[in-house]
């Protein structure tokens, strides 16, 4: 391993760490799911202490996409265009079945999982998940934050 | 007032354009002539001993695979009316035969008419003459079809976006 | 083009000189920072003041009344729990009430309680959820946190007794899924103190808060007149001066036999609505601890005398046809079945084969049982109302909750309607906000108490 390489993938893990900690999320806040939303980002379950307490309700400042609630159709291009706003590095974490696959909402109105739309980092499944999983979840995505090679 | 005087004022204030009455489990129901369903809506809030201010519902019922109406008009629109002076209720409800599905607007008696009848469009695909407005209310201007009517498939997809599936 | 100024250019035609002034075209929503629900409102202002709007609504169309049609008449609870979700059980009881109406049949009295104590736990959650969402936009962060913390201890009575927080399906038609757990009003008892708790707190933050009232006096108000041709009912339609709610006009489950009130306001404003939302809250407890006080059938005893069998080896002998005797012998529930034993099930449900799956041990311990319980199950057999249509309305939290039912003598619903409390308030929503001005939208909006779910369906 060479000089360079060394002090890439330390710059690497140190800007990982950094990034895993400084969760900027835009909820794109649509359903039911939202309910269980508000329970997890409040103080009883507290995701501040993930640090990814502060909302930002504008998608170029965010960098985690936060889909919550079920996507219908005439919601998709909507969708799509808060997605495309977000600057790059980006996640997206589909909060709920009906993000995952559509859920028990099998018809003509709702998308069938928003990765059909956009690309999903990490999928919560769950009817609402319980504020538990969505952690569990937000666990997840910050392992691979801080794994994944870094752009910047 | 009682349900059945209701409809015994109604019958007597509109005739023949009474096409029936009956009532089931409590509720009374009046089933109107379509071209004066308009005139009985109206007749049914001014009118003080009714006093029916209150439009509560209004929707309707695709009647196509009905065991035993066959043959008869495919939609029915329900009104659901309510009192607040008098504290009682009344459904009223009009036949519309699927190759000509228009009914009188009544948002010039309730102004809330205004979007349940944009929903009945677009669900159903009933029109209501003289509704200044008439769009889909629930869904995109680009779908096709009623999705309540019994004859659309529940998962028959029209994306804007993405993949049919 | 030559003519026109950097001004004009950068700020569009008619900004400052040349042609005058011209109204301007905003899009708010369906994404929109300030606001917690997925509408559209195309504006037209003039300056800051809002000259026209046009409300767009369907974002989460769901096809809840089309998903109704496919399943059987029970199988519909799910959906109407994500109907208004901030409030399901109201929803699951009003569905169930209306197919019980249909059928002609009625519930125990005991069911009668517990139908009334869950849905005022249910209107409770979702007013301090209307309440503290509409606060946090105006900057009071504060009560959002202190509210959601007490929804929080009420979600706990919730789950204890449905098993879920918020997608409950409790109902069922012709009684409830399980009794209350034992101890359940020793449970309620901390959770309303500290609801009570904080509603003080935050009656002593908002109430004469001179930014709030600033923000909420005088805005968004509509004229008595005006929200009854809406047809707005609920806290919206109270806070006019009209003390129609449905529980006191048409009682029905136990509102006749306890004692609260309507509370009423004149002004029709947004302050109007949050003051009877608050008064609101704290009937909807005393409801709840009168008839929790009230509640028929005495405390819940689960534990049955005599000798006790697994429910696994009991369940075991039932399929392998061993059933003599089964249906005497006592039988341990598993922690999670808690409240729907014999006993409990008889409390609770309507006695009526034809409509209420018979409790577990029956449907294993006999074979009438097990059929009794095929019957009700399968395919093309199930719950078949008589060939009519009903409709009930019970008081949901944003006003009149209708279910109009139509049956063809199936075995699944012929037509199921949602008459939604939010979409009136929703279609009158341009009416409260022209001629005021922009920010004033966001306090209106949230007055408003939009719940996608129910609004769009
Ligand atoms: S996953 Fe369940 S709770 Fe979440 S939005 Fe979909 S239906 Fe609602």
């Amino acid at each position: 391993m060479g000089v360079g390489s060394f002090f890439t993938s330390k710059l690497d893990e140190a800007i990982g760490w950094a990034r895993k900690y400084s969760i900027f999320q835009y909820p794109f806040v649509t359903a039911c799911c939202g309910m269980e939303y508000m329970a997890t980002a409040c103080s009883h379950y507290d995701i501040d202490r993930f640090g990814a307490g502060l909302p930002r309700f504008s998608p170029r400042q965010a960098d985690v996409l936060f889909v919550v609630g079920t996507i219908s159709h005439k919601m998709a291009p909507v969708l799509k265009r808060v997605y495309d706003q977000m600057t790059e590095p980006k996640w997206v974490v589909a909060f709920g079945v009906c993000t995952c696959t559509g859920g028990f909402y099998d018809n003509y109105a709702t998308v069938q999982g928003i990765d059909t739309i956009i690309p999903v980092d990490v999928y919560i499944p769950g009817c609402p998940p319980r504020p538990e999983s969505v952690i569990d979840g937000l666990m997840k995505l910050q392992d691979k934050i801080a794994t994944a090679a870094q752009r910047f | 007032m009682d349900g059945a005087l209701i409809l015994d004022h109604l019958r007597a204030a509109f005739g023949a354009a009474l096409v029936e009455a009956h009532d089931f489990r409590g509720d009374h129901t009046a089933v109107v002539a379509r071209d004066a369903i308009a005139g009985v809506l109206r007749h049914c809030r001014d009118e003080a001993a009714l006093g029916f201010d209150v439009l509560m519902d209004l929707t309707a019922v695709d009647y196509l695979v009905y065991p035993g109406r066959e043959g008869g008009s495919r939609f029915e629109v329900v009104y659901h009316l309510y009192s607040i002076a008098h504290n009682h209720r009344l459904r009223v409800k009009v036949r519309v035969p699927e190759e000509d599905a228009v009914v009188p607007t009544v948002m010039t008696v309730w102004p809330i008419a205004d979007w349940m009848e944009r929903e009945v469009w677009d669900m159903f695909g009933i029109r209501f003459a003289g509704h200044p407005d008439l769009r889909r209310l629930l869904l995109y201007e680009e779908f096709v079809g009623h999705p309540l009517r019994k004859d659309y498939p529940i998962n028959r997809r029209q994306p804007l976006i993405g993949p049919r599936i | 083009m030559a003519e026109r100024t950097t001004r004009e250019f950068m700020l569009g035609e008619g900004s400052g000189t040349g042609s005058g002034s011209q109204a301007l075209h905003v899009g708010v929503g369906p994404a929109h920072p300030a606001m917690h629900g997925i509408i559209r409102i195309a504006a037209e202002l003039d300056g800051e003041i809002i000259t026209r709007a046009d409300v767009e609504i369907g974002y989460l169309h769901r096809a809840f009344e089309k998903e109704c049609e496919v399943g059987g008449w029970n199988n519909a609870i799910p959906y109407t729990d994500r109907l208004n979700y901030v409030s399901p059980l109201i929803n699951n009881f009003g569905y169930a009430h209306a197919v019980e109406k249909l059928l002609g049949i009625e519930v125990t009295e005991r069911c009668r309680y517990i139908r009334t104590i869950m849905a005022e736990i249910s209107r409770v959650c979702d007013h301090l959820t209307c309440v503290g969402a509409s606060a946090m936009e105006l900057g009071a962060f504060t009560v959002f946190l202190y509210m959601i913390k007490a929804r929080e201890y009420l979600w706990e009575l919730v789950e204890a007794v449905t098993g879920a927080r918020l997608t409950i399906s409790y109902g069922r038609v012709g009684g409830v899924k399980a009794d209350l757990p034992a101890g359940f009003a020793e449970m309620a008892r901390p959770a309303f103190k500290e609801t009570r708790e904080v509603l003080d707190e935050v009656h002593r933050l908002l109430t004469g808060n001179r930014i709030f009232m600033d923000r909420m006096v005088g805005v968004g108000a509509l004229s008595r007149e005006e929200t009854i041709a809406y047809a707005i009912t609920g806290p919206m339609l109270r806070a006019a001066g009209v003390g129609y709610d449905v529980r006191r006009a048409q009682p029905h489950w136990a509102y006749d036999r306890v004692e609260w009130e309507v509370p009423t306001r004149t002004d029709g404003d947004n302050y109007a609505r949050y003051l009877v939302r608050m008064a609101e809250m704290e009937q909807s407890m005393r409801i709840a601890e009168q008839a929790l006080e009230a509640l028929p059938g005495g405390p819940i005893n689960v534990d049955f005398e005599g000798r006790p069998i697994d429910p696994a080896s009991y369940v075991d002998q039932g399929k392998q046809g061993k059933t003599g005797g089964l249906l005497l012998l006592p039988i341990t529930l598993s922690p999670n079945l808690e409240g729907q034993g014999r006993a409990a099930q008889a409390r609770v449900n309507a006695h009526d084969k034809r409509v209420v799956l018979p409790p577990k041990e029956t449907t294993y311990g006999s074979i009438e049982g097990l059929m009794n319980h095929f019957m009700l199950i399968m395919e093309g057999y199930g719950i078949r109302p008589p060939q009519g249509e009903a409709y009930f309305a019970t008081e949901g939290a944003n006003g009149e909750l209708g279910f109009y039912v139509v049956s063809d003598g199936g075995d699944r619903p012929y037509r199921v309607r949602c008459r939604p409390p939010c979409l009136p308030p929703l279609a009158a929503l341009h009416r409260m906000i022209e001629g005021e001005m922009v920010a004033d939208l966001v306090p209106t909006f949230g007055s408003v108490n939009m719940i996608g779910g129910e609004l769009d369906r």
